[in-house]
């Protein structure tokens, strides 16, 4: 019992009801500016990934002597490296890397996440019981050290190894919250219909559990990936991923090795740590607004006071607006 | 009491989990890692290192899987991890005694001191929701998608090197001899405060937000409508009413938090060179001592398993109702 009384808070937010009308709501989820900010950062990273190593201005690894830890300025926007290096153009490259690997373990973990959590939900009894378990386990173990113990042993440190090992480690959360949605899903009338009919289990898991889960199977996607993006980073910031590959953390891992910070050479770590906070944030408002897409109540706690009284909404202690993004007449909040 | 038993059932079983792993993690390995590792010491290696060694992995052919596990066992329970080759001859298990000390006691009163900040600020901003108070919101965010080690570096070039307040770099200043002098202990404290600085400020976000969205769930129950209607003092409602009710996700959270506090404290240590744990582990992988870093591995596993029946017990003395249960 105690084990599912943890991590109630968010648990809670996965209860409330999903089920109005969805369709309509699409466009409520792009107007609410805090995802709409959010997936604007995430699509300029994006294109930075595809195009970053054709429109670096400079080789990454290219030597220049000359221009060794010359500041911002110039024709290196962001300055240079002890040895010379352009920090833009290296950024610019490593943001592929960081981009792959981030949301390719954020997909392999969600996989994981929706089959255990969604099964150990449905099926209850001893399944539940063990999956349950299972996933409890991987929770408390702490995932860096585990992810640290592996990487140093596997020979390949290919950026696969590492998208599988943070994989591997970081399903947990979602399949709990998963399991805890899907049990409150699984007693409603529609899902008992659909087994009155004589569906296959296959079949109503597929067809009318997991389309109800989609809000929260994206939250948990999104929350991956930043755990994937932060444990990537420092992975590579610690040098226990492959030195080869740029990626932010690379950036970060010289900085240090070459003692940036004794000279004083700010504009070398800086930028690759505001890049990873950046993505970071982004991916957090587009959670904060599926909150909010599935949560009504939530809608009134993201505004700001300004907001509030302008829309004549007093919050006040003992009472929750619930904010209709005026859907009827269509006016835009 | 069935809510109790299963609580020790799980911890039986995630340690036995971590235990396995750790048995098995370097027999999965492809190829013959201590070959490689003779290569690369070129015969610095003693005979009992080598051998050591060719157990740690496995590769010791004369015993099967099983004999080999139950083997593991029985030096766990002895005490026995191995034996560091970094640091040749000097047991795993004396290098983690040297180091742990350190860690628990950064990350301890680190964490405990963004608990308690982070909870108080948490239970002031739901409560006095939708005020300019809220613009605290967007800092923790931020704060809450930055690696720890990032803001670190930050730190360091700021207090260490641009104003040079603070020493960046050890646990101690070299020189001094450890013991319970004022000079050593000051010492201490002023290295300190850097790295738990750091671990506050990039771990207090995670809880303002989460006691901040308990506190507005928690402000809707009837309870504290009545006790408003009951004409109590505001300050009477928010503490003893609303808070004393929202902290309690708080308390099972921390539990869940810990490992990735943890994960985020090791990394700081080897920023700010700190000699615990997660600096020892950095360096065993740095010089591939690999029994050190299975050894630390499972000291930290066990380590928050422990921080995690601890606040279980909290939690079972601050709500009634669990104790109920049984």
């Amino acid at each position: 019992m105690a084990v599912a009384n943890t991590a109630a808070a968010s648990e809670q937010v996965a209860t409330l009801p999903l089920d109005v009308s969805a369709g309509r709501k699409k466009l409520v989820f792009l107007r609410n500016a805090k995802s709409f900010t959010g997936l604007a950062i995430l699509a300029f990273f994006t294109v930075l990934a595809i195009v970053g190593p054709w429109v670096a201005p400079f080789d990454p690894n290219a030597v220049d002597p000359n221009n060794a830890l010359a500041g911002p300025g110039g024709d290196h926007w962001l300055g240079t490296t002890q040895t010379g290096q352009d920090i833009f153009s290296q950024l610019l490259v490593g943001t592929r890397g960081v981009m792959i690997v981030g949301f390719a373990a954020g997909i392999i973990a969600t996989v994981v996440a929706v089959i255990v959590g969604v099964t150990a939900g449905y099926l209850g009894g001893a399944g539940d019981e063990s999956l349950s378990m299972l996933s409890n386990i991987f929770l408390v173990i702490p995932a860096l050290p585990l992810i640290i113990i592996i990487t140093a042993q596997v020979r390949s440190n290919s950026e696969w190894t590492i998208v599988l090992v943070i994989a591997l480690t970081g399903w947990a959360w979602g399949a709990r919250v998963l399991r805890s949605q899907t049990l409150s899903l699984r007693g409603r009338d529609f899902v008992e219909a659909a087994r009155a009919m004589g569906e296959s289990r296959f079949r109503v898991i597929l067809f009318e559990i997991i389309p109800n889960l989609t809000a929260i199977i994206a939250s948990t996607f999104i929350g991956t990936v930043i755990a994937a993006v932060l444990s990537e980073v420092t992975l590579a910031y610690i040098g226990v991923a492959s030195l080869s590959d740029w990626n932010w953390g690379t950036v970060l891992y010289w900085a240090q090795s070459s003692g940036a910070f004794q000279q004083g050479a700010w504009w070398w770590f800086v930028p690759a740590g505001l890049c990873v906070a950046l993505l970071g944030m982004a991916l957090a408002l587009v959670n904060f607004g599926i909150d909010e897409f599935v949560n009504p109540r939530l809608r009134s706690t993201g505004m700001n006071a300004a907001t509030l009284r302008k829309r004549g909404i007093r919050a006040r202690v003992g009472f929750t607006p619930v904010v209709r993004e005026s859907l009827l007449d269509g006016k835009a909040a | 009491m069935k809510g109790l038993v299963r609580r020790v059932v799980f911890y039986v079983l995630t340690a036995w989990v971590a235990v396995t792993l750790n048995f098995f993690i370097p027999r999965l390995m492809p190829g013959d890692p201590v070959q490689s590792l003779m290569i690369k010491y070129q015969g610095q290696l003693s005979a009992d290192a080598v051998q050591s060694l060719y157990v740690l992995f496995g590769l010791d052919k004369k015993t099967s899987i099983w004999q080999q596990y139950v083997e593991y066992w029985g030096q766990l329970f002895r005490g026995d991890l191995g034996i560091s080759f970094a640091r040749f001859p000097t047991p795993v298990s004396e290098v983690i005694a040297q180091t742990l000390p350190w860690t628990v006691g950064l990350v301890g009163v680190a964490t405990i001191i963004a608990f308690l900040l982070g909870t108080s600020l948490g239970t002031f901003l739901g409560w006095r929701r939708g005020t300019r108070a809220d613009l605290l919101i967007p800092a923790t965010t931020f704060f809450s998608s930055v690696p720890y080690f990032w803001i670190g570096l930050l730190a360091i070039t700021l207090f260490g090197v641009t104003w040079q307040v603070l020493p960046f770099s050890g646990s101690y200043e070299a020189g001094l001899i450890p013991g319970f002098s004022w000079q050593f202990l000051g010492s201490v404290i002023s290295h300190a405060v850097l790295p738990a600085l750091t671990i506050v400020i990039s771990s207090v976000a995670g809880w303002i937000l989460s006691m901040r969205n308990m506190m507005v769930t928690v402000s809707s129950e009837d309870y504290v409508t009545v006790a408003h209607a009951k004409g109590l003092p505001n300050r009477v409602v928010m503490v003893g009413y609303a808070a004393r009710n929202a902290v309690l996700p708080q308390i099972s959270g921390f539990a869940l938090s810990l490992g990735f506090v943890v994960s985020g404290t090791l990394v700081m240590e080897q920023v700010f060179s700190y000699q615990g744990i997660g600096f020892t582990l950095f360096q065993a992988v740095g010089a591939k001592d690999y029994p050190l870093m299975q050894g630390i591995f499972l000291v930290i596993t066990l380590s928050v398993l422990a921080a995690n029946i601890i606040a279980d017990v909290v939690y079972v003395l601050l709500d009634p109702r669990t104790r109920q249960e049984g």
